[in-house]
Formats: C-alpha cells, structure tokens, sequence
C-alpha cells in the first residue's frame, strides 16, 4: 500500500472537549468537534483500503463509502466529501455524534493493528458541521416522479432514512409524525448536549428541500387509520420506535417525582423545561436523584438532572459496571461530570411521605448468576441485604416497548410477543404493502441499527413498487440474533 | 403545517371560554368521550382539552376551556382569526356508548363541557338521560340550555343555592337514587373530589359508574407515564387506557396527589404571565 511505512501517524488527533466543571452548568455540547485542519490531518491516516474490502464500510449500517469521503477530506474538499456521505446518509451531523462507532465503523478498522482506529465519527461529524457553517449542501438529482405514494409513519431515525432513500429513487414521499416536532428520539430522548436540536432541525430541512413532505400532530391509529394510508398510498412504512416506557411493577411507584426516562427527557428536550418558565413546560429540580437502569437512556437522564441542578444523582443497576448497555464513552462522561453509580442493587420500594412524594428508595443487594436469554449473567437478590436511599426524585430508565395501540384497528399485523412488528428478511409486515424497521422491529436499539433497517426497507420497498409481489406466508426474521 | 384557526369564540361564564377551531383531520374521527392536546405557540406547554363538539363536513372541533392557570389564561386572551400552533388527536379511547335504559350525568364545573358531547351520543342511542350539572354559584353556571336540549331532566345545581337546586351535584345523585330511580349508568367527570364521592354513592347502590378522569398529561400517546393512575392495582396510562375508567376501581386519592405535583410551577409560571400581561406585554 503507498501509504504504508513511515508515514502512518499512529496516534489519533484528540478531539477537544468542553471541561465537566464548566459543560454541567449548561446542556450546550460537551464534545468541541475537530478544525479543519485538525480533520485533514486525521483523515490522512486513513490507509485508504478498496471500497469492497473496506472494513469500515462493512460495520457501517448504512454502507457510507468511508475511506471515499476521507479522501476528499484530506484534500480538504469537504463539499466533495459531504456529497460522498449523503450519497447513503442522510443525517450525518446526527450520525456523526450519536452512533457507537467504536461497535460499527470503527471496530474493525484496520488502523487498529497498528495504532488507533481512525476517528470516523467525529470526521463525519466534522463535514456535517462545517458544511452547516459554511452554508454547503450536497448537489443532489432527484430523479423523475415514478408516480408511487409512499407513507411513512414515525419520523424518527427509521422513518427518515427511508423517506430520504426513497425520495431519491423519485417516489413521492410523506412522513406522519404524532408529535408537534420531527425526528423521534433525535428530538425528545437524546439531550442537547450531546446532540443539539438545531443540528436535528437543520439535517431535517435537507429532506423538505428534497421533497419529503413531513405532517407533524398526526397519531396514526387515532388522527388517520392504517387503513386510511393503504387506500392513499402504494406502500407503507412504520418506523415508530419502542416509545412505551416500562415502570416497576412495586410499590410506590406511582409516588410524586418519580418519572419515566421518556417523561423526564421530553420535558427536557422536546419542552425544554430546563428554560422554565421561559419555556411553559415544568420539570422538578430536585436534589438527590436516582436513575434506575445502566443504558444510554439512564446515563442521558443522570446527566440531564446534574445540569438541571441536581446535588447528587445515581445511577442504580442492577448489576455490574462491565455489563452496563450504555457507550462506554457516556459512562465516563457522567463519572467525569460527578454521576455516583451503584452496581449489584435493585429497587423493591418507593417510599412516600405525606404528600405522596417520593422521600427514599428501598434496594435489595444483587449477586450475579447463570446466564439469561439473553447470555447474559442473570443478577439475584440477596436475602436480608435490604436497605434506604434517600432521594427526592427518581428516574426509571430500564427499558422501553413498542406502543401496541398504534396498530389496534388492523388485527393482521402480526406483533410478536414483546409487542414488536413481525417482519421477513426484507422488512415486509403480515400486511400486504405494509413495511416496518428500526425500534418498531427490534424493541429498543440503536440510532443507527434504525437507520440501517430504514436504508434497506426503501430497497424492498421499491423492489415490491416495480413488481408487486408479495409473498403468500412471511417468514418472521430475527433481527436481534444479527451481528 | 396545518394551522388551526379560530373561527369562533364566546364567554360562557366568567374565565371559560368556548371556542369554534378548524381542525378537519381531528373532526373526522372524534367521538364521545376523546380530548385533544394543545400547544399554544413555540414556547408553550402541551395541554389536554376534551372535545366538546365537532364537524366534520366543515372540519371545526369545539373545545371549551376554563382559565385555571398560565397556558389555559393566555388561550383566553385569544381571538377569532388567531390560530394555535399545534392541536393533536382525537386522543384516548371514545367512551363505550351503549343501551342502559337510565343514565345519570354527574358533572361539576367545567366537566360538564366533558359530559356533553357523552350525554348527547347516550340520548341518541336511545337512553334516558337525566344530567344532574353543579357549578359553585349562578354566574358560573354553563351549558345549562345545552343539556336541556339532550336531556329528559336537567338538575342545575348551586353550592350557595343562587341558582337551582342548593348544594353539590353529589347531593341531587344521592336524593336520585334514594328516591328510587336505578340507572344502567352514571358518568361522571369534574373536580377529583367531586368523582370520588360519586364513586362511592353508587358503589352503595350498586349502579356501573364510569369516571373521565382528568391526570396531568405530556404527549397523550402513550409515550411518557405521566398520566399514570392506579385502577383496580393495576397501573394504567390515561391517555391510551382511559380516560374513562370504572369509577369504583380508581384511586381517586393518588390521582388529586399527583395533579398537585406542580402546584409550585404552576404558579411561578402565572405570576411570571400576569406581570408579563399587566405590563402590556
């Protein structure tokens, strides 16, 4: 290769970062993102692999041709490189921040043998931002209409890269979103301080310009039917996420200032309660708080309370810090901004006072054991090993369903158990023309995976547009067993 | 993006306003029983508001709306030809309108503006409605020729006796039922304490009572749990499950605890509004 030898720089160009005693006044971003040159500089230490062996294409849910744009990058021709990236992405100021690359693109970098991974993410940041800044978009050529409708429900991750893929194949494209703002958990989950709203807003103005119609306040399933869409439209795609949050099934849980991660997190995000009372939407500020849970969810909500004010938050889960979910990235964010963790423990109480607000919670201690379902070490409950944490607020984050009211008036579509969409290998529902990816498949994943599912959808999609087939019996594909 | 103009308004009584608002998609859909979430303009809450009455063939909705604090205060202020930013639904599940024979109405304040459009779906399949509606004295009294036109008895009620019948709505339901008329359903809606004591009337008579119950609420779809109350044990969301709900398996004492929870913003939210409008803002 001819750019072996001595000329790899082994060592990645730091990215630079906002201090924690600073960045936890504020929900403004932690991570700074790189320079221009900075970017150049670690875009050269791309050793360029061939587009079909590429690793990092291949970790890639959505196949960006990586080491395309890199190149165009250390040339400093950001233009030619956002064009490469929105070729299959169509978020990559979202993507850039919010996927894990260190599980996806960046895992298998070949760099990685000799030295570190390239940074692919903060340079897939680091186009999306400056083309922001500097007012650049891609060149993009819809085609001719073909004449199809296609509806998409759910403007999340899913929802969105499907839309945009299939604009571009020249359907005509709308998107149902039942909140008053598109993008998902883009805009009520994920914090602005770690993707700012702004950022959403404006990757969501590239899908308007390309002919993406977005109607937002429209609950599919109440303010339209699925049956209503099937008669309009030509194909259909669900991409509505796991948004039913799951409580505790113990006592006191319905005490006062105990939240779902979901309640917590749009009153700060999508209302940005935070800004209370310039903004009308109230949030507690309590003191102590406990967030239950170890995904990226509970490490947003910890994080979310410290900028709110919070003098103590912990985080309690259930086992140990090895086995959390969340990015290792997040974690040592919040140890960095002072979050307190808890491993080995679970909750068995909420404890009210006289006004019904929650004043403790009860943990019983845990120890691991066999492997679950999942592989993973069940934890146990130590008899006798109770005991109180006093708290003034608490925050449930273990895990979110799909909302199986949304899709009551069409019987035919299969859910499975857990209440996810049954769905073959190419992403086709129990119901003719009907086509569902991302949480809405899965139960609770990732960003990315989602995006992934609404990039290969809009392939089937179009598949079954040119030759309306559809097969007699689908053959239900597990996609969690993936990777 | 849809705006949702107001085509017309009316006072009612002092602090409630009714106001006519195109909204063709939600018009089309609504049934008895289901709400609305507003939000006012960028900076503004999300608000659940039952739906008094709609058309379809000319997509309004009709929403009556008591000033109780910042958001529902500065709707008020609103004017015919001003516009909404967002209103999403219909929301909730329609209430189950079926063939009782006697159906009692018990509705307190501005919870007869939930009543109605039930009350008017249960005369129409063919009940007898007797709708028993309480306001805290005369000059608060709504809707009053509204329910007579959909019922067979109309009972107005007055806690200071200025007009009607003196004394709560429980009161009239109590001297109903004692005097031997034995509904296939009473329906409820109003202050917590007012659908408690309901509940318990009934519960002694053993009449079907169904409760719209009225919890705080942020998205109304099912994606938050702030709506969350407790029927029979279980823990349920009003906004998917509800919002009527058997009235004798409610935790009526749990659903005022957690409608005070932000009785503190609440009012720094108003002061901060008032002064904001006596400035001339």
């Amino acid at each position: 290769m001819s750019t072996g030898g001595s000329r790899v720089k082994k060592k990645r160009v730091p990215v630079p970062r906002r201090e924690p005693a600073e960045r936890i006044r504020d929900f403004n971003e932690v991570v700074l993102g790189y320079t221009l040159e900075q970017a150049m500089e670690e875009a050269s230490r791309c050793l360029q692999c061939p587009l079909n062996f590429a690793p990092c294409v291949k970790g890639c849910p959505v196949h960006v041709n990586i080491p395309g744009f890199l190149r165009k990058l250390r040339e400093g021709d950001v233009k030619g490189a956002l064009e490469i990236i929105m070729e299959t992405n169509p978020l990559p100021g979202i993507t850039g921040r919010v996927c894990p690359q260190e599980e996806q693109c960046e895992r298998n970098c070949i760099m990685g043998r000799i030295g570190d991974r390239i940074n692919i993410g903060k340079l897939e940041r680091f186009v999306a931002d400056y083309a922001r800044k500097h007012g650049i978009r891609p060149e993009v050529k819809i085609p001719p209409s073909t004449g199809k409708k296609i509806a998409i429900v759910g403007s999340g991750p899913a929802g969105l890269t499907a839309a945009a893929e299939l604009r571009k194949m020249g359907h005509e494209v709308r998107v149902f979103e039942a909140l008053h703002e598109p993008g998902g958990v883009l805009v009520y989950g994920i914090p602005e301080f770690r993707l700012p709203k702004e950022i959403v807003r404006y990757e969501l103005e590239y899908l308007s310009k390309i002919g993406v119609e977005i109607l937002t306040d429209v609950v599919v399933g109440k303010t339209l039917s699925l049956r209503d869409l099937l008669t309009e439209y030509d194909a259909v795609f669900l991409g509505t996420g796991a948004g039913t949050p799951n409580f505790l099934n113990i006592p006191g849980v319905n005490c006062l200032n105990i939240y779902s991660a979901n309640e917590f997190l749009t009153r700060v995000n999508l209302m940005k309660a935070y800004l209370f009372p310039e903004y009308d939407t109230p949030i507690k500020k309590p003191n102590r708080v406990a967030v239950i849970g170890g995904g990226n969810t509970a490490m947003d909500a910890a994080r979310s309370a410290l900028r709110l004010g919070s003098r103590e938050v912990y985080v309690l889960y259930r086992r140990t810090k090895e086995l959390m979910t969340a990015r290792q990235e997040e974690v040592e964010n919040a140890e960095e901004e002072g979050v307190k963790f808890m491993f080995l423990v679970s909750p068995v109480e909420f404890v009210c006072d006289d006004k019904g607000r929650v004043k403790a919670v009860r943990l019983i201690k845990m120890r691991l054991g066999e492997p679950g379902r999942d592989g993973r070490p069940r934890p146990i409950p130590i008899p006798g090993s109770e005991f109180e944490l006093e708290v003034d607020a608490v925050i449930i984050a273990i895990g979110q369903t799909p909302n199986r009211i949304l899709f009551k008036d069409i019987p035919e579509l299969k859910l499975t158990e857990k209440g996810t969409i049954v769905v073959d290998e190419k992403y086709r529902t129990t119901v003719k023309g009907v086509f569902a990816g991302g949480d809405a498949i899965r139960g609770e994943s990732t960003v990315v995976k989602a995006m992934g599912d609404g990039w290969k959808a809009a392939r089937s999609i179009d598949e079954y547009l040119k030759t309306g087939e559809w097969p007699p019996e689908i053959k239900p594909h597990d996609f969690e067993a993936e990777n | 993006m849809p705006k949702y103009v107001i085509t017309a308004k009316r006072k009612l009584a002092p602090r409630v306003n009714w106001f006519r608002i195109q909204a063709p998609l939600i018009a089309r859909r609504a049934q008895p029983g289901q709400f609305v979430i507003v939000r006012l303009h960028e900076k503004g809450e999300r608000i659940p508001l039952t739906l008094f009455d709609w058309n379809a063939n000319e997509g309004f909705i009709e929403l009556v709306v008591q000033e109780v604090g910042k958001t529902t205060m500065e709707m008020g202020r609103y004017n015919v030809g001003d516009h909404v930013l967002n209103i999403t639904g219909p929301l909730g599940n329609p209430t189950h309108i079926d063939m009782y024979g006697v159906v009692v109405i018990v509705c307190g304040g501005v919870g007869s503006a939930v009543c109605y459009p039930v009350a008017k779906a249960l005369r129409e399949r063919g009940n007898k409605v007797i709708s028993i509606i309480g306001f805290r004295t005369r000059e608060l009294v709504i809707l009053e020729e509204e329910f007579r036109r959909i019922s067979d008895e109309v009972i107005v009620t007055t806690d200071d006796g200025s007009y009607g019948v003196k004394g709560f709505t429980t009161d009239a339901l109590r001297s109903l039922l004692e005097s031997g008329v034995k509904p296939g359903l009473v329906y409820t809606a109003g202050p917590v304490i007012m659908m408690k004591k309901v509940a318990e009337i009934t519960r002694r008579h053993g009449v079907l009572t169904y409760a719209s119950l009225n919890p705080i609420m942020v998205d109304g779809t099912g994606m938050c749990g702030a709506c969350r109350v407790t029927v029979e044990g279980r823990t349920v969301f009003a906004c998917v499950d509800g919002p009527d709900f058997d009235a004798h398996k409610v935790d009526f004492d749990e659903l005022a605890k957690r409608l005070a929870q932000y009785t503190e913003e609440e009012r720094i939210a108003l002061e901060k509004y008032l002064n904001t409008v006596s400035r001339g803002g």
